[in-house]
């Protein structure tokens, strides 16, 4: 086991380094500098500038620069905001990301695959329908339509949830569950289809004819079964849920990274563009990896198999 | 003899897209205290559905029991509830299932998986419970049971999971056992083992077995008496020595023909019965055997042969037991046809 | 019990051996490909779905012209009118039909989902092919490739690409789109491919024609694909909603199409303006529109996976 873990984790290292060499190469590729964008400079604050940034240096060394700081956690200066460092605003906007996508992860885990396990145990009777539905619409409706319609219909009548800006709790509950919508849908439409399968499994005879409740047939040895599919998906959803949040802070005007990002695309901000793509890609990698290590972890049939008996 | 089970008469069908799929057309057989009955037939015959009709294991949509009655130590299952039902699986009738490789859940421990029913019915503590699947794998003689019951299925081969099969369906001590091809997934050595285990918890804990199987061979060393079934009706029923010694049935007979011997001659070929079973969309008015019989005659294709009674224990469904039949055949007889 | 007079003596004359038919088959054969759609159209709500886009892609060609108003067409008299009888879906803020942008996103989207659906199709095939046939190292190298490149967040780096060539002035051209798309999403089909390909070079039956005297090349055509064909259309199906998706997302986020061209989600992130004033139409029927399209493909995508399946024939 230790074998493989060793190599998950070194795939994902080459992972995260191949991404931020595409990110360099990418954001380099711009034909010009974000400095001939600005008004008409004297030459000598130009070069300075160059020279601040490290720009005047070939590409190749600048390459390297940035790759020693971003070993060290330092993902540079800002070039729009002469008060902070990308590090800064980071540090800033995503903890804010981070308690939205939590909270709508944990919302989507807890309802999604109960969804899937009741449409699977009443195949097509009103519940299955009922859920099916709600899943569809989930996947088919993108969270910037879900958000807006919350924004437009539900926040109008509930006075209590505020629609937009940041600064309570209650300030997160609408972005979240306008974010949950999707990652509920698809772990419903998942689990649903693993129910099935297991269902139809001769285990699930034997566990009856043992003469145990219904229930406990569902949940002790059909659900128990049924969720190992569903917790390798995880990771996908984690990405959805990453990319939802760009979306989603920027209609319900939330001070996160997903917002940082967006705005230093409009305003040409190459080292924060950079380290929030970097930073995003190694949150994710991570919780992929993480996924991969929980499944293994609560598989009994893949733990050995790994060991080599 | 006390009578452990009565099946009156039992039909099941299925409600399906194309129609309605008669699998069992109406069986009636019994099975005594101590009694091991084997019911043998070709797949699709009605056997496997028996069995888990019995039980109450079949998805009632789209199965449904037709008619007939079920009963238990003289109370129709049939009239029981899901939870009454419940109390009963497990506990005093017991299944054990044909494939070893797929029949326990995967993720839950060996140990887990034997006492649960244990847990439910007698409602032990976790320790007492630990102890008496120790003493159950001890009983289906695998080795180290301390150190197997933590372990999972993954972790067995197929003939030591068909024992743990068998401890499970045994824990709770049932009255009755229905062993659904027991042996048909496992190597044939390991199919011995098997049998003889069950054979040895008979003895020792004094329960009755239904034995379902296509194979012929193992019915004769382990069973008292013998049911053929054929498209959901029972052919033939007797005693083992009677159905082996002198069978009644066209389809009993070619069915013990078909068997391989070890002293056959290299060049006798493989007796085999021509054509397949009917359809039982469509099932035949008359009897179901009819389209693959040789001996048929013109009655036995539009009207249902009775059950005609050759001794107290030995009954056959053929219209060749009929007085006619017998006249006519040796009027052929000795006219020398 | 009748008695043996019931009975006449001819009923029990031997049947002839005619009049049995012991290999009887009652029941017709379904062929695969019929049977298939039969139970496709069962499902009703895949046929909704497939209903759809047959007129989506109808209108994609035909409702841009219909309204007589040309997409890019401004009219300052015309600004922010709610639908009428005149502009069916009402105008934007600088007097264009919304009727006529509506359906020029529409085309654009549909281009696009099935554009990029093509593409990691046709990567995927070739790459899942390859490994599936060469031998097991050259397979193993190629899927660690595979595994890194499906690990990159694939907004991330369409998200990029579309920056890097906005700025150079172009905005996202259709093509950068696409190819910027196509570049991680291949994997799950090569993914596919492979796992078709591996399963039916060792399957009985292309042993069997094997040692009938076929050809590799023979069980390709005649075994491996027609049986991978399933897996793959319903794989299709249900890669272009998500190319869509990710282009709406894109344009709603500011980096598609550039104006005056509208995508649908350029024109929901257009229409976000409008909200705060009461014009919601305008960004309700792009929103409409995006999620039905999504909607009928994954519909039909479920209902090709449900039809194929061999456990769920009724």
């Amino acid at each position: 086991m230790r074998k493989y873990l060793l190599k998950r984790f070194l795939l994902s290292l080459l992972t995260i380094w191949i991404i931020i060499t595409t990110t360099f190469i990418l954001m380099h590729s711009v034909p010009g500098n974000p400095f001939r964008t600005e008004s008409k400079m004297p030459k000598v604050v130009y070069q300075n500038l160059l020279r601040k940034y490290g720009l005047d240096k070939p590409l190749g060394e600048q390459y390297i620069i940035y790759l020693g700081k971003i070993v060290r956690g330092d993902f540079g200066d800002s070039m729009k905001s002469r008060v902070e460092t990308v590090n800064d605003m980071i540090k800033r906007g995503f903890p804010v990301s981070a308690f939205i996508g939590l909270q709508a992860l944990i919302i989507a885990i807890t309802f999604g695959p109960a969804l899937g396990a009741i449409a699977a145990l009443n195949q097509n009777k009103w519940p299955d329908y009922f859920s099916m539905v709600i899943a569809i619409l989930g996947i088919s409706v993108p969270s910037f339509i879900m958000g807006t319609a919350f924004i437009q219909f539900l926040a109008k009548n509930i006075s209590w949830l505020p629609i937009g800006g940041w600064g309570t709790y209650s300030h997160s509950i609408l972005p979240s569950v306008a974010l949950a919508f999707m990652p509920l849908a698809q772990l419903a439409r998942f689990m649903r289809s693993s129910m099935l399968e297991v269902l139809g499994q001769d285990y699930i005879k034997t566990a009856t004819s043992k003469g145990i409740t219904r229930a406990a047939v569902v949940l002790k040895h059909a659900v128990r079964n049924a969720i190992l599919p569903v917790v390798s998906m995880l990771g996908t959803i984690a990405t959805n849920l990453l990319v939802g949040s760009f979306v989603i802070e920027k209609i319900f005007g939330i001070p996160g990274l997903g917002m940082f990002f967006i705005l230093s695309i409009g305003n040409r901000d190459y080292p924060l563009i950079m380290g929030t793509t970097i930073f995003y890609s190694i949150v994710l990698i991570s919780m992929l990896l993480f996924v991969d290590i929980a499944y293994m972890l609560i598989d009994p049939r893949i733990k050995l198999v790994k060991e080599g008996r | 003899m006390e009578k452990v089970l009565e099946v009156k008469d039992l039909r099941i069908s299925f409600q399906t897209f194309f129609g309605e799929v008669e699998a069992v057309r109406g069986i009636t057989f019994d099975v005594g205290k101590k009694e091991t009955v084997a019911i043998v037939g070709e797949s699709g015959c009605g056997k496997s559905v028996t069995a888990s009709g019995i039980m109450q294991l079949l998805p009632m949509p789209p199965a449904f029991f037709k008619g007939g009655e079920i009963f238990f130590n003289g109370e129709n299952l049939l009239n029981k509830t899901e939870k009454q039902m419940q109390g009963i699986r497990g506990n005093k009738i017991s299944m054990v299932f044909q494939d070893p490789m797929t029949s326990l859940n995967p993720t839950m421990k060996i140990g887990k998986q034997i006492v649960e029913g244990l847990v439910k019915h007698r409602n032990m503590s976790r320790g007492e419970a630990a102890a008496k699947a120790i003493e159950m794998l001890d009983l289906v003689a695998v080795p180290q049971p301390e150190r197997r019951i933590n372990q999972y299925p993954h972790e067995f081969s197929g003939g030591m999971r068909q024992r743990v099969m068998i401890a499970l369906a045994m824990v709770c001590n049932p009255q009755l056992l229905i062993a659904d091809e027991p042996t048909t997934a496992l190597d044939v050595t390991v199919q011995a083992q098997i049998l003889e285990l069950m054979n040895k918890l008979q003895d020792q804990l004094g329960m009755s077995i239904i034995l379902i199987t296509h194979d012929l061979g193992i019915v004769a060393d382990v069973s008292d008496r013998v049911v053929v079934m054929y498209a959901g009706q029972i052919l033939e029923v007797g005693l083992t020595e009677e159905i082996y010694a002198s069978p009644k049935h066209p389809y009993t007979r070619k069915l013990l023909a078909s068997v391989p011997r070890l002293d056959m001659s290299r060049e006798e070929p493989l007796y085999s019965i021509d054509g397949t079973p009917p359809d039982l969309y469509v099932p035949p008015k008359g009897c179901s055997f009819y389209d693959r019989c040789t001996e048929a005659m013109k009655i036995c294709k539009d009207q249902m042969p009775e059950l005609y009674g050759h001794s107290i224990t030995h009954q056959s469904r053929c219209w060749l037991n009929h007085p006619m039949a017998q006249r006519i055949n040796s009027a052929n007889r000795s006219e020398g046809r | 019990m009748k008695t043996e007079l019931d009975y006449s003596p001819e009923l029990f004359q031997i049947a002839s051996r005619e009049d049995r038919n012991a290999e009887k088959i009652r029941r017709p054969s379904i062929k695969y490909w019929p049977d298939v759609w039969r139970r496709l159209k069962m499902n009703k709500l895949a046929m909704t779905g497939l209903t759809l886009i047959c007129i989506f892609a109808v209108m994609a060609f035909a409702g841009v012209h219909i309204s007589g108003f040309k997409y890019f067409e401004q009219d300052y008299s015309m600004i922010n009118l709610h639908p009428d009888s005149v502009h069916w879906f009402g105008t934007d803020e600088l007097g264009r039909d919304l009727f006529t942008r509506v359906w020029f996103g529409v085309r654009y989207s549909l281009f696009i989902g099935v554009m990029a659906a093509f593409i990691d199709f046709s990567i995927g095939v070739l790459y899942g092919g390859i490994a599936g046939i060469t031998s097991r190292r050259i397979d193993a190298v190629m899927m660690r490739i595979a595994e890194v490149v499906y690990s990159i967040p694939y907004m991330l780096v369409v998200i990029l690409i579309s920056v890097v060539f906005t700025q150079a002035g172009q905005g996202s051209s259709m093509f950068v789109l696409i190819f910027s798309l196509s570049l991680t999403d291949w994997v799950p089909m090569a993914i596919l491919v492979r796992g078709q390909v591996l399963q039916l070079k060792e399957s009985e039956y292309a042993l069997a024609s094997e040692s009938l005297g076929a050809d590799k090349s023979w069980i390709l055509r005649k075994h491996i694909i027609p049986n991978s064909l399933g897996p793959i259309l319903v794989n299709i199906t249900l890669t272009i909603p998500r190319a869509i998706f990710a282009e709406a997302t894109l344009g709603f986020l500011g980096l598609g199409l550039q104006a005056p061209k509208s995508s649908l989600g350029t024109l929901a992130n257009d229409g976000l303006r409008g909200l705060p004033v009461g014009l919601t139409y305008q960004i309700f029927i792009p929103a409409l529109f995006i999620s039905l399209i999504m909607f009928a493909f994954n519909v039909l995508g479920d209902g090709f996976r449900d039809a194929l399946d061999p456990r769920l024939r009724k």
